[in-house]
C-alpha cells in the first residue's frame, strides 16, 4: 500500500490524493443561497469548494437555454478568497458551447466584525458574446443579447474587467447584503454599472443537535433583487433588466449544498423567469496538501 | 555612560514590552458591553449537545476532535485561557473572529448556535 502512494506521490498525483483524503473530513459553512449578490462571507482558509450555478431561461423571440458556470473557489487567506469559473451554455435547437472563464478575487479590508463590512472585488472575464450564465446583469443587458444563434453571438469576445463594492451585515440572523457592479470591457466601451441586493435567514436560529437531513436549521430562504443601472453615458435604471428572486439553500450532509432561485423579471427587457440552480460541494483543508498548517485563532 | 544609559534604558523598554504582552490577552480587546454578556444557555444540556453539532460542523476541521487544536496554529480550545474567559468574550471572539491570523468570523452563524458552542466549549474545558 505505501509504495503505491509512494509510486503515486512521484508521478505527481498527490493532488488527487488530497482530494480524495479530504472526502474523510468535509465540513460546511453557512453559505447562504444567493446567486447574483455577494454576502461578506469568504471561503474558510484552506477550504475548497467547487459549485455549479446554472440558469434556464428563454429569451423572448429565442429558443431555451440552459447555461453553466463551474466555480471553483479557494480560500487563501481568512481575508482572502480567489475563486475560477468556467462557463458553457446549451441552447435547443442550436449547439452547446464553452463560453470562457472568469477569475474573481474577493478581499476583506477590515479585520474586524462591524455594523456593514465591506468587501473589495475583482474580477477579470474572458468570456464569448454566447456566455449566458448571467451571474449579473449590467448597463442595459437584456433578453434581447441572448436571443441571437450561438454562431453569432460567439463571434463577439469580451475581454472584461469587473469590480464590486460588497456590503453585508449580519443582524439578528437575518443576512443583508447591498452590491454596486461596475464592469469595463477592456475595448473601447463604456463603464456598465448595476446593482444587486439580498436578504436570508436560516428557518431555525438554534442547532437541533442532531444529525439530520429535513430540520429546519438546515435550510435558509430569502430573496435577492437585481438588474442594471446604465452606463457613463446613460445612468438610469430604464431600459434595463431588473429581476426580483425568492430563494432557498438547502445544506444536505456530507457537504452537499443545494440551492435555488426562480427570477422573476420587472420590466420588459427581462426574460420573464430564469430558474436558477446550485449544487455545492466542499473540500474540507484541502490546502493542507499545498503547505503546512494555516492559522486559526482561539 | 551615554551608552550605559541607553542600554539600560533599551532593557527596561523590552522587558516592560515583554511583561505587557504576557499580560495582555486578547480579551481585554472585548468591550466591557460584550464581556459583561452572560451565555442564556448556560447549564443547559442539550445546548452543549448542539453545541456539539455545531463544532463537528465548523471547528472540528481545524481544532480537531478533541479540541486540542494542533499544537501550531490552530490553538487548543481546552486551555487556561479560556477559562478565564467570560461567556461574552469567547461569543465576542466566534462574532468577530481573527482574520489576520486565519480565524474565520463566525457572524454568519445565527446567535443562538454561537451561544451553543459556548456552552459546548466551557463543556470541555
Amino acid at each position: 500500500m505505501l509504495s503505491i502512494l509512494k509510486r503515486a506521490l512521484r508521478r505527481g498525483c498527490w493532488p488527487a490524493l488530497c482530494i480524495a483524503c479530504s472526502f474523510s473530513a468535509v465540513s460546511w459553512a453557512q453559505e447562504k443561497p444567493y446567486f447574483v449578490t455577494y454576502s461578506h462571507d469568504l471561503e474558510e482558509p484552506g477550504n475548497l469548494e467547487i459549485e455549479t450555478k446554472t440558469a434556464l431561461g428563454r429569451p423572448e423571440g429565442g429558443n431555451r437555454f440552459g447555461a453553466t458556470a463551474m466555480e471553483v473557489e479557494y480560500g487563501v487567506r481568512a481575508w482572502w478568497t480567489t475563486e475560477l469559473y468556467l462557463d458553457g451554455q446549451a441552447t435547443a435547437q442550436d449547439s452547446t458551447v464553452f463560453t470562457g472563464f472568469r477569475l474573481e478575487n474577493r478581499v476583506r479590508p477590515l479585520m474586524r466584525e462591524h455594523v456593514i463590512n465591506p468587501v473589495l472585488y475583482v474580477e477579470y472575464e474572458n468570456i464569448s458574446g454566447a456566455d449566458k450564465t448571467i451571474l449579473e446583469f449590467v448597463g442595459h443587458d437584456g433578453q434581447a443579447d441572448l436571443a441571437s444563434p450561438n454562431g453569432e453571438l460567439r463571434r463577439e469576445h469580451q475581454h472584461e474587467a469587473e469590480l464590486k463594492l460588497i456590503l453585508s451585515s449580519n443582524v439578528r440572523d437575518w443576512n443583508i447584503s447591498e452590491n454596486f457592479i461596475s464592469e469595463k470591457n477592456l475595448g473601447h466601451e463604456p463603464w456598465e454599472f448595476g446593482y444587486a441586493v439580498g436578504a436570508t435567514r436560516p428557518l431555525r436560529s438554534a442547532s437541533s443537535g442532531r444529525e439530520c437531513t429535513f430540520c429546519a436549521e438546515k435550510f435558509i430562504a430569502g430573496a435577492e433583487a437585481y438588474g442594471g443601472l446604465g452606463d457613463t453615458f446613460s445612468l438610469t435604471v430604464r431600459n434595463a433588466s431588473h429581476y426580483l428572486a425568492p430563494l432557498i439553500g438547502w445544506q444536505l450532509p456530507k457537504g452537499v449544498r443545494f440551492s435555488f432561485s426562480p427570477s422573476f423579471g420587472l420590466t420588459d427587457t427581462s426574460l420573464a423567469r430564469v430558474y436558477r440552480v446550485g449544487v455545492a460541494y466542499e473540500f474540507n483543508q484541502i490546502g493542507n496538501c499545498f503547505h503546512g498548517s494555516q492559522g486559526g485563532g482561539e | 555612560m551615554i551608552r550605559r544609559s541607553l542600554a539600560i534604558l533599551f532593557i527596561s523598554l523590552s522587558a516592560a514590552g515583554a511583561v505587557a504582552a504576557v499580560s495582555s490577552s486578547r480579551w481585554e480587546r472585548v468591550p466591557a458591553k460584550d464581556h459583561a454578556r452572560v451565555n442564556p444557555l448556560a447549564g443547559d444540556a442539550e445546548a452543549v449537545a448542539a453545541g456539539a453539532q455545531v463544532y463537528r460542523d465548523h471547528c472540528l476541521q481545524c481544532h480537531k476532535a478533541d479540541a486540542q487544536g494542533d499544537s501550531h496554529k490552530r490553538p487548543a480550545l481546552r486551555s487556561e485561557r479560556l477559562r478565564a474567559a467570560s461567556d461574552g468574550d469567547i461569543e465576542w471572539f466566534l462574532r468577530q473572529g481573527d482574520l489576520g491570523h486565519g480565524m474565520p468570523s463566525w457572524s454568519s452563524l445565527p446567535q443562538s448556535q454561537r451561544w451553543q458552542v459556548v456552552a459546548y466549549l466551557r463543556s470541555i474545558q
